[in-house]
């Protein structure tokens, strides 16, 4: 056993840095399922680039991993790293401005060549001029090391240096006291067919963890103990991958088919790859030609009785927006999921923005309303899909689901739901008439509507006596029929609008510990972590202020009005340029105060944290 | 005779069919709505024909939905009894690939027109044929926008003065039968709406392919373009243009003397020449089955607008694997290894993954 001593720490924030081909996610998230087994809580942001291989060894070309573990409930990422592991200079320049000095640097010195400085304008090695002696700085020749700890491998030069990700695993692994068997068996199901790549991958990790016990420039390794949680039974998720199962769930607790059609778009592509391969949960994926089908694929297969699910980012919701329409004047179930990236046009593809939010309520032609809902977090995005098709199966409407960026491929951990407790999503297919002709005939009414929900029959083909044509054109209410008439279509639109109002939406609910704060911070969708985490800290400080977070953004929850009336002030952080305080300012007559910033990243903790101080201050 | 091959072989196959002791007459499929198209429009025959025909097919009413786009032709299921979508414009062959995917139990149908399929939705369309979905394509072609008034289309001719190409369009059109080759399409067919017997043995031999059809209709707009397809539809005029296309037979137009037949010319083209002189080996023979698309590409060319020759009929008809029924097989597949439908504890294990761990205290 290891001779050095241990630290207990309450918290640690890493973050692997390299280029896009050193495997530095992987690495991450390795890392990360290490220590959601330990029992830690934990939060993560990946942060890549939108180029698969950008030019090796530049800014551009830069991937990251952060990870936040600690000992108590963790909200956010982490403002800032404790620990930096750069595997070139490219890493280490592109993240070195985050690192508080004192924090420590793991830096691949082998990488660290005239060619490799030069790329990124370095004049000289930062390891060997100083420069960095406000830092604790370990210098190790990870590649050199891997290689030669694979010396007996029939590999090439070249596999092995690939390998030395696993290796920095394996050190920092040490250095934390994480468990390195479940990265052992991870690469045994990934290299499965590939023994002697596992092998090599497998010495390199053992490899690391022992050059950290053996190596005097290591002298301490840490341990974090594990956050009090909930009994049960945990995982980690990405947003992305628990809306995924969140969909089979609703399905399966629908008793219907689910059916996704959908287009292939960063960042929201993995719930398509997700869902594709969970074709023994009788889910259905349509690789559509485009946006547009992809959505009329979802929307087809609702029209059949189907849970029609269709997914994108922004691009894709401006393309899918007549569809949308149709759904609206149909009234037919229809969920759509918009993982939100940096805009307009293509923007910034890898990136978190909120900056959907009006496109969602508004982009359509027409008044078009629909249910719109936004998860708070990786783990919200689970329930977010139930509650999307709990919304679209019931009042028979479109849903918009936005996600974003930093949602969809952050994660943390996630205590596992029994299915039997999930809400019950059965809703009963008409097959009888539900009307009677001018003659007294039994008749099908397809657009009679439930006096409570305003929905109409989700009546689907091959039920007899139920033959109906529905359309885009303005509707006869009751029959259904096409009409021109004035008084039917202004019937019609407010009739659709107060469908949506009516959708039955829990209360906004507020933290305020002080019982009298005089101002509330509000935020919707993947804020909300970083807000949390600032009232958290500003309380800590002895400040009082009250807190509450928007999920559901079409219908507002019937409180909201009185939440935000009942405050001095309101403060609302987007990562837009206001978009949600618009809606509140113009539906309340509330004076939201905006904080804003599209910098492609969430929030930090301590941005929030003095944006309330100040608002503290000014009252 | 047939073989098994594990996948259904007719377009109906899977779609419930009507008792022995039950019928259906063209009233059960009219619906009461009031036909709203121009007097003398094309749709009044097509419609009249699906009508008459789809008694005959003798599927449930209930499981024959019609799918349109927007355009004269969409109105059309308004005027059928059976589940149908008026969408929104190109964009039917998409929704109509959702649903049918979805549901084997249906026979789906796709209307739309020349704007519809060929402009707005030319990328659905092909994609449709690609993939070969089970899904009917009646691409109503008049050679105009219509419910616009009068503007150019994808397949106006070059030269045709409209309202919105007052000095002749400049436009190269599309030859639908061309172009749905090109797209994979596996059945191809083009049919007129005033020959009722024609179009309706067309839209039988459509129904029973099972795959995507697509099928022209040539139709008048008696108010935009009038006449378009008069030469044609002359009686006169018309047997000395129209090939029908009979499968193994010549490819032939006129009658006596003045008879013409497709042969292959020297270089490979094909070519028309009177029957009379024609060198017999040389004679071509149209062959609806041929999996190389080649000959049938070749006869739709043979098409252009002053109808010295107009080929009609199944283009092509080949057999070869749906989408649909390729999608349903995977999942039908995936459910049967696991051992049946997922219940609870099959959900449970997909949601608990790799890596878990547990806080018992």
């Amino acid at each position: 056993m290891s001779s050095k001593t241990q630290q207990i720490l309450d918290r640690v924030v890493i973050r692997f840095a390299g280029d896009s081909g050193d495997g530095m996610q992987l690495t991450g998230d390795r890392f990360t399922a290490e220590t959601a087994s330990l029992g830690n809580d934990l939060s993560t942001l990946p942060n890549f680039p939108a180029e698969i291989r950008a030019p090796q060894g530049t800014l551009p070309g830069v991937s990251s991993f952060q990870l936040h573990f600690a000992d108590h409930e963790v909200l956010t990422p982490g403002d800032a790293p404790d620990v930096l592991v750069a595997m070139n200079p490219a890493a280490l320049r592109a993240n070195l401005g985050d690192l508080p000095r004192g924090g420590v640097i793991i830096a691949d010195a082998d990488e660290f060549t005239k060619r490799n400085l030069a790329k990124v304008g370095y004049p000289t090695n930062p390891l060997e001029d100083e420069s960095l002696e406000s830092w604790a700085l370990h210098a190790v020749p990870l590649t050199s090391i891997t290689v030669a700890a694979l010396a007996e491998f029939d590999l090439t030069r070249k596999e092995k240096e690939r390998a030395k990700n696993m290796f920095a695993l394996g050190l920092l692994s040490w250095m934390y006291s994480r468990p390195t068997v479940g990265t052992e068996s991870f690469l045994k199901r990934k290299f499965a067919g590939k023994p002697a790549i596992l092998a090599a991958n497998l010495a390199a990790l053992h490899a690391g963890h022992a050059y950290g016990e053996t190596t005097e420039s290591f002298a301490v390794s840490y341990t974090v103990q594990r956050a009090p949680k909930a009994i049960g039974t945990y995982r980690n998720i990405t947003g992305n991958l628990a809306i995924a199962y969140g969909f089979v769930a609703a399905a399966h607790r629908a008793g219907r088919p689910l059916v996704l059609g959908s287009y292939p778009i960063t960042p929201a592509s993995d719930i398509l790859h997700t869902l594709s391969g969970l074709k023994r949960f009788g889910v259905t994926t349509i690789q559509a030609e485009d946006e547009i089908a992809g959505v009329g694929a979802a929307l087809g297969a609702a029209f059949g009785g189907a849970i029609g699910l269709t997914t994108t980012s922004g691009p894709g919701l401006a393309l899918k927006a007549e569809t949308i329409g149709l759904a609206v004047s149909l009234e037919l179930p229809l969920v759509i999921v918009d993982v939100q990236r940096g805009g307009p046009s293509t923007g910034l593809p890898t990136k978190t923005e909120q900056s959907d939010l009006l496109q969602a309520m508004y982009g359509r032609n027409g008044e078009s309303p629909v249910a719109v809902i936004a998860p708070a977090t990786p783990v919200d995005c689970f329930d977010a899909a139930l509650e999307a098709v709990r919304i679209a199966t019931t009042y028979r409407t479109p849903v918009i689901l936005l996600s974003d960026g930093s949602l969809a491929n952050g994660s943390e951990p996630w205590r596992l739901p029994q299915v039997g407790d999930l809400p019950n999503l059965h809703v009963e297919a008409p097959t009888e008439p539900n009307s009677v002709d001018d003659k007294g005939n039994p008749t099908f009414a397809p657009y009679l509507r439930d006096p409570n929900t305003l929905a109409r029959p989700w009546a689907v083909p091959g039920t007899p006596g139920l033959e109906h044509r529905v359309g885009g054109i303005e509707k006869a209410d009751v029959t259904g029929n096409i009409s021109y008439d004035p008084d039917n279509h202004d019937h019609m639109v407010r009739t659709r609008q107060a469908k949506i109002d009516g959708i039955d939406v829990p209360d906004i609910v507020v933290d305020d510990p002080s019982g009298d704060a005089r101002v509330l911070i509000l935020g919707w969708g993947s804020t909300y972590g970083p807000i949390a985490e600032a009232a958290r800290l500003c309380r800590a400080a002895g400040a009082k202020v009250a807190r509450a977070h928007l999920r559901h953004l079409a219908p507002f929850p019937g409180n909201l009005g009185d939440v935000l009336r009942a405050y001095d002030r309101v403060v609302l952080p987007e990562m837009n340029l206001g978009q949600l305080a618009l809606l509140l300012r113009g539906k309340y007559l509330v004076d939201v105060r905006s904080h804003t910033a599209v910098r492609g990243l969430p929030f930090t903790s301590t941005e929030i944290a003095t944006v309330i101080h100040e608002h503290l201050e000014a009252l | 005779m047939s073989i098994d091959l594990g996948m259904p072989t007719l377009g109906t196959s899977g779609v419930p069919r009507l008792g022995e002791d039950e019928s259906q007459t063209k009233k059960d499929f009219t619906s009461d709505q009031e036909v709203r198209w121009c007097p003398g429009c094309g749709d009044y025959a097509i419609l009249a024909a699906m009508q008459g025909f789809l008694p005959d097919l003798g599927l449930r009413r209930e499981n024959i939905v019609f799918i349109s786009g927007i355009g004269c032709a969409a109105r059309f299921p308004y005027y059928l009894d059976t589940f149908g979508m008026h969408s929104i414009h190109g964009r039917a062959p998409a929704i109509a690939t959702g649903l049918a995917t979805s549901r084997e139990d249906l026979s789906v149908w796709v209307v739309t027109g020349d704007g519809d399929a060929l402009s707005i939705g030319g990328n659905h369309l092909i994609h449709a044929l690609r993939r070969n979905v089970n899904i009917k394509i009646l691409l109503f072609n008049n050679k105009i926008y219509g419910l616009t008034k009068g503007q150019y289309s994808p397949t106006s001719d070059v030269g045709a003065v409209t309202k919105s190409s007052p000095l002749g369009s400049v436009d190269q059109p599309f030859d639908p039968v061309s172009l749905a080759l090109g797209a994979e399409a596996s059945f191809v067919a083009r049919t007129m709406d005033s020959d009722r017997k024609h179009l309706t043995a067309t839209l039988r031999a459509a129904a029973e392919h099972r795959g995507s059809a697509l099928v022209e209709i040539y139709q008048n707009c008696p108010i935009f373009n009038d006449g378009a397809f008069q030469l044609v539809k002359d009686r006169d005029e018309a047997s000395a243009r129209i090939m029908q296309l009979v499968d193994g037979e010549p490819i032939r137009a006129g009658e006596g003397d003045a008879a013409r037949v497709v042969v292959r010319g020297p270089e490979g083209h094909l070519a028309v020449e009177p029957e009379a002189t024609a060198d017999p080996a040389r004679v071509v023979r149209h062959r609806v089955n041929d999996t190389d698309p080649s000959q049938a590409f070749a006869l739709s060319r043979l098409d252009d607008p002053s109808f010295a020759q107009l080929p009609m009929g199944v283009f092509r008809s080949v057999s070869r694997p749906t989408y649909d029924d390729g999608v349903r097989s995977q999942v039908a597949a995936a459910i049967d290894t696991a051992g049946g439908p997922a219940d609870d504890r099959a959900l449970e294990q997909l949601l608990h993954g790799h890596d878990t761990w547990t806080v018992s205290d």
